[in-house]
């Protein structure tokens, strides 16, 4: 079985698919990210693959056409070379105004380089994740139609295509020098299918997508270090957002393990708002003004029917994921049971959402938006929620299925709630704002923090009031501005993280190893490290270092999972993971702040144009 | 013949025809979305195609609704189930005749002999449109007996 960090992503910005670098498709959920899955295999063998390769031995090289999320991926054979092409098509609103476009489709280019190479595939669907067989007929010159549950399948194939008795669609063809065949898979759900031409349109939509990613690349206003590892994880964080609606899922996968073998496997095909405030300063940050809005629409409007309430994820609609279920007839990935559709999480109470979700709209109004009156309500009754409910104890932000606790980091993200809503109402964006209350709270908290997160035996913050333990999340203490980073009590805090949390160089566990064995160093934890140098925890230059040595445990194709084996730099966790590929940007911003590279500051309001949120 | 009553049971049982076929389509009983396959004959664009299919379809909704009108007059009688009767009979038109018919006069259809082409992309409908999905005929079926059922049920026969 492949290795986590041996696939690579392709998708439409609705949904995603998992190419292995044997050219094997694993892991396919449409129409939407959250669907049940229609090829799975990379959680159970026989859960449906889609495989195109050289039917000899090669050896296989990959990478994504610059600045796209075009994948090419070279098999070498003796007899030759074989380039395949993977993608989802993608084109402009404008484009799709003048021609027919399926709603959703792969799109697959063999084309061979040198001497000849005999090609094959085969293609097993199986939909609602390995459970059902589909139907499939071959309907003349339409293709290969799999009716499925979800919708209908269409295979077109310049290969000719042999549907055998047990479901399985196959295909070999001989390819010479300078050849070229296209294979496409397209799917409708809910309208008469669209059937896709080969030939000139096939390769005129490889083109369109190149050209669609590669002017969205180019708005990309970064400049500073490690830019091609921000690029990619831009593109990588562009793929993950539901177009749609402007929300945007932790991962396309499920169940991922987080320790091979073992049971912590849960599905992010959600969106989780305690990545929001990261995300939003991300992409302003990028120059992604679009989609920071569109995500802080989506992260207002989600939230209308739980209001004042936030939960701790949605799915890509705002609505309450399906409640989680174990599916028992998938083996999981290298044996990892269960395997969890749904989330559990869902239920959890999560305080620190809040200070998340205003910061997030208060980096909207710093750069020149503005609120309407309903938002301005809807921000401050998250307020009072706040005020009413910050002794609570809550699960925190690792989402611990073993009880509550008064974690720091929570406290941390109420003070930063009342302290954005106060700095809103100074600003004359939230003017009924009961700025008393808010401030007599914020104070309460920040007293408290100060003296029972602190711990003075250790001398550093820790994980829980009134506790020893430590964890990564304290580092994000100046990143919220509740501590100077240079102050003495964090660079104690940091050398403490460092000195117990350290998996080696620059990689963090999230917390001690002993209570989660097996467990990976945590991705985005790492970078709030560099982050925190880049801050003025450090110099400028233990920033760089630290980070240059983290963008180096990406794969052969710039992407990051939830954690990295430390011994061996392994992917672990579901793949890819938004949230740390916007840690590795937020820290990359930050350095580039620092060293001067990046002229735009996220506190300072815009002047000029007012755009306005509606809420 | 009463001009207001076609007019307004005419109108009510398209918008109710038009219902029974939308909530099938959204809850992926069928894929067959006749608004949006007229309107595809006139533009690729799928959101103004189906603004206008669906005034297409309220068009045509009061037309056949001429000759429903037309049927009950020449009987002297409009009741429900002579409605739903011609209902079921105009949509074994619809299923038969006229879906084997569409990939002739649809210019963006795909025909199985032909297949696609950069022109013709639309997936055709099919032997009782089962191309968009096996339950096709039954709820098209279901909404041409309503829509007839109303037009019987409601049409104001003079005298």
């Amino acid at each position: 079985m492949n290795e986590i960090h041996d696939y690579a992503i392709i998708g439409d910005c609705r949904s995603a698919a998992l190419v292995s670098r044997e050219g094997a498709i694993d892991w396919l959920c449409w129409p939407r990210f959250d669907s049940p899955a229609l090829l799975s295999a990379l959680l159970g063998e026989g859960a449906g693959r889609w495989s195109l390769r050289p039917a000899r031995s090669f050896r296989a090289e990959r990478a994504y056409i610059e600045d796209t999320n075009v994948l090419e991926t070279r098999f070498f054979t003796d007899g030759g070379t074989l380039a395949l092409t993977d993608l989802m098509p993608v084109a402009a609103e404008a484009e799709k105004r003048r021609m027919l476009m399926p709603d959703h489709e792969i799109l697959r280019m063999l084309g061979c380089e040198r001497g000849e190479v005999d090609a094959e595939m085969r293609l097993e669907v199986r939909p609602n994740y390995g459970r059902d067989r589909p139907t499939i007929r071959r309907a003349g010159e339409l293709g290969v139609r799999i009716e499925t549950p979800e919708g209908l399948l269409t295979l077109r194939s310049d290969l000719d295509c042999e549907v055998r008795d047990d479901g399985v669609v196959t295909a070999r063809g001989r390819l010479r020098e300078g050849e070229r065949r296209y294979i496409s898979l397209s799917f409708a759900a809910q309208w008469q299918a669209i059937i896709p031409p080969l030939g000139d349109r096939a390769r005129q939509a490889i083109q369109r997508s190149i050209a669609w990613w590669r002017q969205w690349a180019s708005k990309l206003e970064y400049q500073g270090p490690m830019k091609a590892s921000v690029v990619r994880s831009a593109l990588a964080l562009k793929l993950m957002i539901y177009a749609p609606s402007g929300a945007i899922v932790a991962a396309p996968t499920s169940s991922l393990p987080e320790r091979v073998g073992g049971d912590l496997n849960w599905d992010y095909r959600f969106c989780w708002l305690r990545d929001a405030s990261f995300t939003v300063r991300a992409l302003f940050g990028l120059g992604c003004y679009e989609e920071a809005e569109a995500f802080l629409s989506w992260l207002l409007h989600s939230t209308r029917l739980t209001q004042p309430r936030l939960r701790v994820l949605y799915d890509v609609y705002g609505r309450q994921p399906r409640s989680e279920r174990e599916l028992s007839h998938l083996g999981g990935y290298r044996g990892s049971r269960p395997v969890r559709i749904g989330n559990a999480a869902a239920d959890q109470l999560q305080l620190d959402v809040y200070g998340d979700v205003i910061d997030a709209a208060v980096q909207f109004v710093r750069r020149g938006g503005a609120f309407d009156r309903d938002t301005q309500r809807m921000l401050c009754a998250f307020g009072e929620y706040v005020c009413e409910h910050w002794r609570q104890a809550d699960e925190g932000i690792w989402e611990p299925r073993s009880g509550r606790a008064e974690h720091t980091h929570s406290r941390v993200l109420c003070w930063t709630a009342l302290d954005r809503l106060l700095e809103l109402h100074q600003n004359g964006c939230l003017r009924r704002a009961p700025a008393a209350r808010f401030a007599a709270a914020r104070d309460a908290i920040k007293n408290e923090v100060e003296t029972r997160a602190f711990n003075a035996s250790r001398q550093c913050f820790v994980a829980t009031l009134d506790g020893d333990r430590l964890d990564a999340n304290l580092l994000l203490l100046p990143w919220y501005g509740f501590a100077d980073a240079a102050s003495a009590n964090m660079k104690s805090t940091y050398a403490a993280i460092r000195d117990e949390l350290g998996a080696g160089g620059h990689l963090l566990y999230r917390y001690r190893e002993s209570e989660s064995p097996e467990e990976g160093a945590f991705g985005i934890c790492s970078f709030w490290g560099a982050e925190y140098l880049a801050m003025g925890g450090g110099t400028a230059e233990e920033a760089a270092r630290a980070l240059e040595e983290l963008c180096g445990y990406n794969n052969d194709v710039g992407l990051f999972a939830e954690e990295i084996e430390p011994s061996s730099g392994a992917a672990l966790g579901n793949f890819p993971q938004a949230f740390t590929h916007v840690g590795l940007i937020s820290a990359a911003l930050t350095l580039a702040r620092r060293l001067g590279h990046q002229a735009r500051a996220p506190a300072q309001p815009a002047a000029g144009e007012q755009p306005a949120a509606g809420g | 013949m009463s001009f207001g009553g076609w007019l307004l049971w005419g109108f009510v049982a398209t918008v109710v025809l038009t219902t029974v076929m939308a909530g099938s389509q959204g809850l992926r009983l069928t894929r067959m979305n006749i608004p949006y396959m007229l309107g595809s004959m006139f533009t690729p664009s799928r959101d103004r195609a189906k603004a206008i299919g669906f005034g297409l379809h309220l068009m045509f909704g009061w037309l056949f609704a001429l000759i429903y009108v037309a049927a009950f007059h020449a009987w002297g009688a409009a009741t429900w189930w002579l409605g739903a009767a011609i209902g079921a009979v105009h949509a074994l038109f619809v299923l038969t005749a006229g879906m084997r018919i569409m990939p002739g006069l649809h210019p963006r259809m795909a025909s199985e002999e032909q297949g696609p082409t950069v022109m013709r992309q639309l997936e055709p409908p099919g032997f009782l449109a089962l191309h968009y999905g096996v339950q096709t005929p039954l709820f098209a079926g279901l909404a041409h007996l309503f829509y007839g059922a109303l037009l019987g049920a409601f049409y104001p026969l003079p005298g």
